[in-house]
């Protein structure tokens, strides 16, 4: 894919998030406060606003939606998908083809910008149970110069696998880790979205890519 | 849900138009609509910070005042500030000799307060942190950095705030504010939940009849739930809880503060104040100033807690300094 085509891909991630602002709602209502959803929708409709009339790139929009959540979205969802996407941004700066190796070094780069942020390690319950793994399928996909196609299959399977381990596990971190064991059985909304995003990201992308 | 409420959504913005016409003179605006300061912050001293989410008034924009705070970041009910509005909020504070940001363990604005401090040294603002952790019920002592931050906070304003207008530096104002929760453990009793006017019902339950030791301000489950106690016996079980934690031993000179959590009448504080004075005493600890009220709460929650501090002479000085704020005023 073009990244200067990445338009369309933005916002079917703003899609994803809108469509799913009530069951987010509703998981984290289990164990949290019940405003993931909430602020979710907020941010990203608020990216939606901003970038309508724009003509924007996929690296650009993601350090837009970045920037925007530090500044409009507090809480814990603010900075951490903040976080992610300004170093997503940074780490394809300058790239003009998002490509199967592209993409991987701009994933690489949203984890490790998170992990300057927060200490969770897989198994805390937290939507980093999501994008290690998804992290890492991709880049031994593209290690094992899989296409681009194949490449985001693998990232959603262990993004959809990250997350459904969530629900057996009990929160180490955040907010919920205080309810120690009575957060068993639940999934994590943080991971649940954080899967969203990465499958409409790699769905976006393939059919940009493919046009 | 029996609220005086508009669009639940717009409750934070509303909530500060009506606190800054009432408080005008003591706090105003900023560019910053999520930032409130103080009027006039004198200049040549160390800016003292705080933010939270709402829904805990007095605290946080309430300790905004003379010899206190300088500039408070507000974030959504129950939900952490922005990064950009941490930063705002330096920036608001500063007079040159750096900023000192006093705040509560959470994880939201743990976050939010780390990544604003990095923008702020990238443009040369100097900005140290104390983080509040004095809830014992929220994490074991040998893990303490895991602890909440709740009512101490109040304290921890109070030394840090007094200390910059005193003029110290940076590191003394930091120093002394860490000095201040360092030697204060506090813990809550919950009676009912509260409800987030967004959402329309508790997020967490309390049944009738019974109460939630050690509960957090935001619902945090506590070390145990148990039927409803005379106020006599919820102030041996705070008392319990909160002095062997320290611990605080007899001939200790301490601050007692007692503050509800929104909803359980101010008259009750008294009532369990004074069976916590009477057994604090009781074991040959003087309390040298004590505080009852609604000085940190938690929506509409019924219930209270107890806040105590060791104090040595600096402890003694800053906490006796005259200070004016909406949540705070003492001659």
């Amino acid at each position: 894919m073009k990244n200067s085509g990445g338009k369309p891909v933005l916002l079917k991630m703003v899609g994803a998030i809108q469509k799913n602002k009530d069951y987010l709602g509703e998981i984290d209502g289990l164990i949290g406060d019940g405003d993931h959803g909430m602020n979710m929708n907020k941010g990203f409709s608020l990216f939606e606003e901003e970038i309508a009339k724009k003509d924007i790139s996929f690296t650009q929009g993601l350090n837009e939606l970045g920037t925007l959540l530090f500044s409009r979205i507090g809480g814990s969802m603010g900075p951490i998908y903040g976080s992610i996407f300004t170093a997503m941004a940074e780490a394809g700066e300058g790239l003009d083809l998002i490509d199967a190796a592209g993409f991987a070094a701009m994933l690489d780069g949203g984890l490790k910008g998170l992990r300057d942020l927060v200490e969770a390690e897989v198994g805390d319950k937290t939507l980093i149970d999501t994008l290690a793994p998804a992290n890492e399928a991709l880049q031994r996909a593209v290690r094992e110069g899989k296409s681009l196609a194949a490449a985001l299959k693998d990232m959603k399977d262990a993004a959809e696998a990250g997350r459904d381990s969530t629900k057996d596990l009990v929160a180490k971190f955040g907010r919920s880790s205080r309810l120690g064991e009575r957060s068993r059985g639940v999934l994590d909304a943080g991971a649940v979205s954080c899967c969203l995003i990465l499958t409409s990201m790699a769905e976006g992308i393939l059919e940009q890519a493919e046009r | 849900m029996q609220r005086i409420i508009n669009n639940p959504d717009n409750i934070v913005d509303e909530m500060l138009k009506g606190f800054v016409k009432v408080h005008g003179d003591i706090v105003t605006t900023t560019d910053n609509p999520r930032v409130l300061k103080r009027v006039n912050i004198p200049g040549g001293k160390v800016g003292v910070v705080t933010g939270g989410g709402s829904g805990h008034k007095p605290a946080f924009i309430g300790y905004i005042g003379e010899n206190l705070c300088d500039a408070v970041a507000v974030g959504e009910i129950c939900s952490s500030p922005t990064a950009a509005a941490f930063l705002d909020a330096f920036r608001a504070a500063d007079q040159g000799k750096g900023v000192a940001c006093l705040y509560g363990n959470y994880s939201g604005d743990n976050m939010n307060v780390k990544m604003a401090v990095k923008m702020a040294q990238k443009e040369g603002l100097e900005v140290k942190t104390v983080v509040a952790n004095d809830d014992v019920a929220s994490a074991p002592k040998d893990q303490a950095e895991k602890r909440r931050g709740v009512a101490g906070e109040v304290l921890m304003w109070k030394a840090g705030g007094a200390r910059a207008a005193e003029g110290g530096t940076l590191d003394e104002v930091i120093a002394a504010a860490q000095k201040a929760i360092d030697h204060t453990r506090s813990i809550g009793i919950g009676l009912t939940p509260c409800t987030l006017p967004a959402v329309g019902h508790p997020n967490f339950e309390i049944k009738p009849g019974t109460m939630e030791v050690g509960i957090g301000h935001h619902g945090e489950p506590g070390i145990e739930v148990c039927p409803l106690e005379t106020a006599a016996q919820m102030a041996e079980r705070m008392v319990q809880a909160v002095l062997p934690d320290y611990p605080f031993t007899a001939g200790d000179e301490v601050v007692v503060l007692v503050s509800g959590l929104g909803a359980t009448p101010v008259m009750e504080l008294y009532v369990l104040y004074d069976e916590i004075e009477r057994l604090i005493t009781g074991k040959g600890i003087s309390i040298y100033r004590s505080y009852a009220g609604n000085y940190f709460t938690s929506l509409e929650m019924m219930g209270a807690t107890l806040t105590v501090m060791k104090l040595d002479d600096e402890l003694k000085r800053l906490v006796d300094r005259p200070c004016y704020s909406m949540g705070l005023k003492q001659k």
